[in-house]
């Protein structure tokens, strides 16, 4: 007679979980740290642990179908003769062509334009298609200058100087050889096939106090026209925010840790700066300090997907948000209709993140002929006009549940956090009682 | 010729008239008088004209210029011609760091010596320095030529690309992938222009030393990774 005793189901460990066994294999077997594209994929605290109050026997709410509610934005009014005037306050983020396929610039183009928006070069420099098809486009300067020049710097509708990005507060980026076509090479006068790096610093200041007298440089150069943005990493936003505003900035942009990038280490993307919720408040406490709050524009990016996180971004001080790996996903990055091709990668649709190896299926983080005829430019845009109007029209209806003729308008106060990490970091009340946890400091 | 004395007019005036000049017109002559170190003096010019700065600038003098031929009758803050695109700038003092940064084309001579970073992420500049130049010299440089009559800094050329970089005198210490080559008959030549549109007929090309990159970490490589 046979006996069994009971036994254990077999228990992986929290520590050492399936990913992080396979992250030690990969990293024996090669010897190289892992590289990839987009933002932190760890969970984080966000806007999905906020919740907007709505109107109640203090509050009147605004009728959806009768009352307007106003979307608009303007950004540059400190200092440039030539503000940019959006209809929503919604951005395309700065992406760089070799990173992305020439349509799918101008895709993301064609669709901002259509909802009324701007949009982003990245490092690399503005390309035609780009820049014709954008109405209005914002120009990055970047440390590495790859493809910069005055005549572009002119042609543009505003600057941005980019000193950090969310991904990689602090890190510089790398393009690698297999995505060097011809193109891409001559744009950034290197040689064809070789990894470029680009650089974490400016190679030509050092610190605020340089920054400000570059920025008078690219006044004067544009005649004083352009507004001048100032991007950087969700490292230290009250004190980087206030240093960007002394600097001479006319719009801030912030852009906390799920904000992605082309390519950067895995280690980098997920271990270095904040997430997104805790910076806004920061940043917009220094703006208040400062009395500078809506003089000098605040955009908020990394992580925002749909109408809510616009508003609860906007509710917390933001004057816009800007979205780069959602616009991704509406010209069809991920798209599960090219499941075979990612399976045949290793990957899967939805996780696939291998941006820097130029072998996209959808066509958008590649420069390989045939891969980019997958994306047509004038659908994808279309897509993306859908999106963003989407977005816009979702945040409009929370604002008028809580009342405002204005996405502007909402407030702080319209907010509860649903768990003491986001009411910390939100300065809101923990939902159900009137606390805010850490006040007293940043 | 218009004299613009920037003790009295703002910075702005002189600016705005230099970029009004129609870029296919006629040869202008612009002076500026009583610069005293002020930044971004003659930026983004786009048009044929002479530009004379009696006295001392401060940072990114000539700034993105193309076409014009800037001279300095004094010394330059940081950043001097820096993105340059075409044309000329001299400084007849010294530079200070970062001349000539990322700069795609045109020709910048300094007579004096130019500090650190001197041509740092050049990307076709030509830049002639008759005295020294400091360290990290030509970092990241992409491509056009350094040349140094004098002697160059730590770490010259650090992780440079397709620059080509000519010293006369010592180099203190060589950058990663930096490495010495050999001077072809086509660097003599190319070298001996070089002297030639600065303005220098007393030094001979076959003088200088040329320095290049040993093109090993174009491609990561983790058996480099010391390197980085």
């Amino acid at each position: 007679m046979s006996h069994k005793h009971p036994v254990t189901t077999p228990r992986k460990s929290a520590t050492f979980d399936d990913y992080t066994l396979s992250e030690i294999r990969r990293a024996a077997a090669t010897g190289i740290y892992d590289i990839r594209g987009s933002g932190t994929k760890r969970k984080v605290p966000h806007f999905d642990d906020l919740l907007f109050l709505g109107a109640s026997m203090s509050r009147y709410p605004l009728e959806g179908y009768r009352e307007k509610c106003e979307t608009s934005v303007t950004l540059g009014t400190r200092f440039a003769k030539k503000p940019i005037e959006l209809k929503i306050p919604i951005t395309i983020a700065g992406m760089s062509f070799g990173s992305l396929s020439g349509p799918a610039k101008e895709a993301l183009g064609r669709g901002a334009t259509l909802a009324g928006t701007s949009t982003t070069t990245g490092d690399g420099g503005m390309t035609e298609e780009e820049r014709g098809h954008s109405e209005t486009l914002v120009y990055q300067y970047l440390p590495s200058r790859y493809g910069m020049n005055p005549r572009d710097l002119k042609r543009a509708d505003a600057i941005e100087i980019v000193i950090g990005q969310g991904a990689k507060p602090g890190g510089g980026g790398m393009l690698l050889g297999q995505k060097i076509s011809d193109r891409v090479a001559h744009m950034r006068n290197l040689p064809k096939g070789i990894d470029q790096r680009s650089a974490c610093r400016h190679p030509d200041w050092t610190g605020p106090d340089d920054l400000e007298i570059k920025i008078q440089e690219l006044r004067e150069i544009t005649d004083w026209e352009k507004p001048i943005f100032i991007k950087v990493g969700g490292a230290r936003p009250y004190y980087d925010v206030a240093l960007a505003v002394k600097a001479g900035a006319d719009v801030i942009v912030l852009d906390g840790m799920q904000g992605g990038t082309a390519a950067t280490q895995e280690v980098f993307i997920e271990h270095v700066g904040q997430p997104t919720l805790a910076c806004i408040r920061p940043a917009v406490k220094a703006l208040q300090d400062m009395g500078m709050h809506r003089k000098v524009q605040l955009i908020v990016s990394g992580g925002i997907r749909n109408g809510a996180d616009v508003a609860k971004a906007l509710a917390l001080g933001a004057d816009a948000v800007s979205i780069g790996t959602a616009a991704l996903v509406a010209i069809g990055d991920n798209d599960p209709k090219w499941e075979e091709d990612y399976n045949a990668l290793g990957t899967t649709a939805g996780a696939y993140d291998d941006w820097h190896e130029g072998r996209d299926p959808a066509g958008i983080t590649t420069q390989d002929a045939d891969l980019m005829k997958r994306v047509d430019p004038i659908a994808a845009g279309r897509r993306l006009a859908n999106y963003l109007k989407v977005m816009t029209l979702e945040a409009q209806t929370i604002a008028r549940a809580c009342g405002k003729n204005h996405v502007h308008n909402l407030e702080p106060e319209d907010l509860c956090a649903l768990n003491i990490e986001a009411a910390a970091m939100a300065g809101v009340p923990l939902a159900g009682t009137s606390w805010i946890p850490g006040q007293g400091g940043f | 010729m218009p004299v613009f004395d920037l003790a009295t007019t703002e910075l702005r005036a002189l600016n705005a008239s230099l970029h009004a000049l129609d870029k296919n017109g006629e040869n202008a002559e612009f002076e500026v008088i009583n610069p005293r170190g002020a930044h971004a003096v003659a930026v983004g010019i786009d048009a044929p004209v002479d530009v004379h700065i009696k006295g001392s600038v401060g940072y990114y003098c000539a700034g993105m210029n193309e076409t014009a031929n800037i001279t300095v009758h004094g010394h330059a803050g940081p950043g001097v011609a820096e993105n340059m695109m075409s044309g000329k700038v001299v400084i007849k003092g010294d530079a200070s760091q970062y001349a000539g940064a990322t700069a795609h084309g045109g020709l910048l001579v300094i007579e004096g010596n130019a500090s650190s970073r001197c041509g740092i992420s050049m990307k076709g500049i030509d830049i002639v320095v008759k005295g020294n130049i400091g360290h990290m010299s030509a970092f990241m440089a992409q491509s056009g030529n350094l040349v140094v009559l004098g002697d160059a800094g730590d770490a010259l050329g650090d992780s440079l690309y397709e620059a080509r970089l000519f010293v006369r005198g010592k180099v203190k210490s060589l950058g990663a992938d930096c490495i010495k080559k050999d001077m072809r008959p086509e660097h003599i030549e190319l070298l001996g222009k070089l002297l030639s549109d600065a303005g220098i007929t007393d030094v001979k090309p076959e003088e200088f030393t040329r320095y290049g990159s040993a093109r090993q970490l174009y491609n990561f490589n983790i058996d480099n990774a010391d390197a980085y």
